[in-house]
């Protein structure tokens, strides 16, 4: 059924090779978007009009335009519309991070807006300073609720950046069809085999990661 | 940008808007079908089939759609299945979503309170009777907003039926850069297509996530 392919010669090694490459960009693309993404969410938090105008379209856009299209147009469009050529590799993480940046901001925005004001009161009554505040009762309480959300975040990045194949950057599914090709006499069925072999590699990737975060938030629930 | 280039293309891109919207929306109702069958079979525990789904649902929520396109367009035909690049974007589009779809009633049925159904049975409700009345508007109402977010994810993610060569606005866009190199109106046109798709989605959506909310007990207060 063509899972001999996997094992020939040094296959395997280079679809995980491939692998790789696609959790090399999609964690740095993670963590620029946690970074960012803390800092747009209590810029949103802070409710001020002009902010809530501009994060708004910022995230309506990321909410109805698909990923790949945002890849093409950084990828295709920079370089024709502004003259300037982004490598197949920046644009895809520039593009997960402008994606994950919106999700993990508005993941941020919810859980400190989630904190009652009567926390913030009843500690300035009780003498604290806002710096105080925030580092003894409100960050403890936003980690435990955000930690589980941005593994998740992990997880859809990394099955986001099956998408890079598209333009032209060399991960597990190209690598995978690389394999097909090299192989069409020797074993005409190796689709069927090597395909299936990645979706299990994704699958061995983002299960562990998926089942943790599900851990993480029933763990602290309360 | 070159507004007759643009009216040029106009035909194409409404094929394929059509294209796209047809099996987009047929993936949806294929999901739904499939995430309401799942997430009764978990939320009442059903022995054997309730490993089955969480199995399903696990497995689809943890690969990218891609893979799984690439998996039934071009591995399946090789163990003698044939399935046609449309029937495939629908189909995987509707395993995909099941799985999604599956997660987000299934958390709506479990969030209703057990007390809920007990207080009722104290009452002399018969068991249909609760669950028609007591636990699916209430389930229903946590639902939709996870099942909102589900249905702008699968239209989003239809971007991907371009790689199995299915004549869809991506495929389109891209087609044409290649034929002609009017990258920035193709992107245009492309990036309009997919707002005219999914605002009135995105809109319409906020407006039934304020109306259900309603329905939750005490839902006034929000949840």
């Amino acid at each position: 059924m063509g899972f001999e392919v996997i094992l020939k010669g040094k296959n395997i090694f280079r679809l995980l090779a491939g692998l790789g490459v696609a959790l090399k960009i999609s964690l740095i693309s993670v963590l620029i978007s946690l970074l960012l993404g803390i800092i747009i969410g209590i810029l949103m938090a802070m409710n001020r009009p002009v902010i809530n105008v501009v994060t708004g379209i910022y995230l309506e856009v990321v909410r109805i335009m698909p990923q790949m299209v945002l890849l093409f147009i950084v990828y295709f469009g920079a370089t024709k519309a502004l003259g300037l050529h982004i490598s197949a590799e920046a644009s895809a993480v520039i593009v997960f991070s402008f994606w994950g940046t919106a999700e993990m901001a508005d993941l941020v925005r919810g859980a400190l807006v989630s904190i009652p004001t009567i926390q913030y009161e009843s500690s300035l009554a009780l003498g604290f300073h806002m710096i105080q505040i925030y580092v003894y009762i409100i960050i403890p309480q936003i980690i435990r609720r955000l930690i589980p959300l941005s593994i998740n975040l992990i997880t859809r990045m990394i099955k986001t950046t099956s998408l890079v194949m598209m333009i032209g950057i060399v991960e597990v599914l190209k690598v995978g069809q690389q394999i097909i090709e090299a192989n069409r006499k020797s074993s005409p069925d190796a689709a069927f085999g090597v395909f299936a072999t990645i979706l299990l590699l994704y699958f061995l990737v983002c299960w562990p990661i998926s089942c943790l975060a599900k851990h993480l938030e029933k763990k602290w629930e309360n | 940008m070159d507004f007759e280039v643009i009216y040029t293309y106009l035909p194409y891109y409404a094929e394929a808007f059509l294209l796209t919207i047809k099996i987009g929306w047929i993936g949806i109702v294929i999901s739904f079908v499939l995430g309401i069958v799942a997430a009764f079979i978990q939320h009442f525990k059903i022995p054997f089939f309730n490993v089955l789904v969480k199995g399903y649902v696990e497995f689809f929520r943890n690969t990218p759609l891609l893979v799984q396109l690439f998996f039934l367009y071009f591995g399946l035909p090789k163990i003698g299945i044939m399935i046609s690049a449309q029937v495939c974007g629908a189909v995987g589009l509707g395993l995909l979503g099941g799985s999604y779809m599956a997660e987000s009633i299934r958390s709506g049925l479990d969030a209703v309170p057990p007390s809920q159904s007990e207080s009722a049975y104290a009452l002399g409700m018969k068991r249909s009777l609760i669950f028609k009345e007591v636990i699916l508007p209430q389930a229903v109402s946590i639902s939709v907003p996870g099942i909102v977010a589900n249905i702008i994810f699968l239209l989003k993610e239809t971007s991907v039926f371009s790689a199995i060569s299915l004549m869809d606005l991506m495929f389109t866009a891209k087609d044409l850069i290649g034929l002609y190199y009017n990258t920035t109106e193709c992107l245009f046109m492309l990036v309009v297509a997919y707002c005219i798709m999914l605002l009135p989605v995105s809109f319409m959506g906020s407006i039934v996530e304020k109306k259900s909310r309603m329905k939750i007990f005490g839902g006034k207060r929000g949840i």
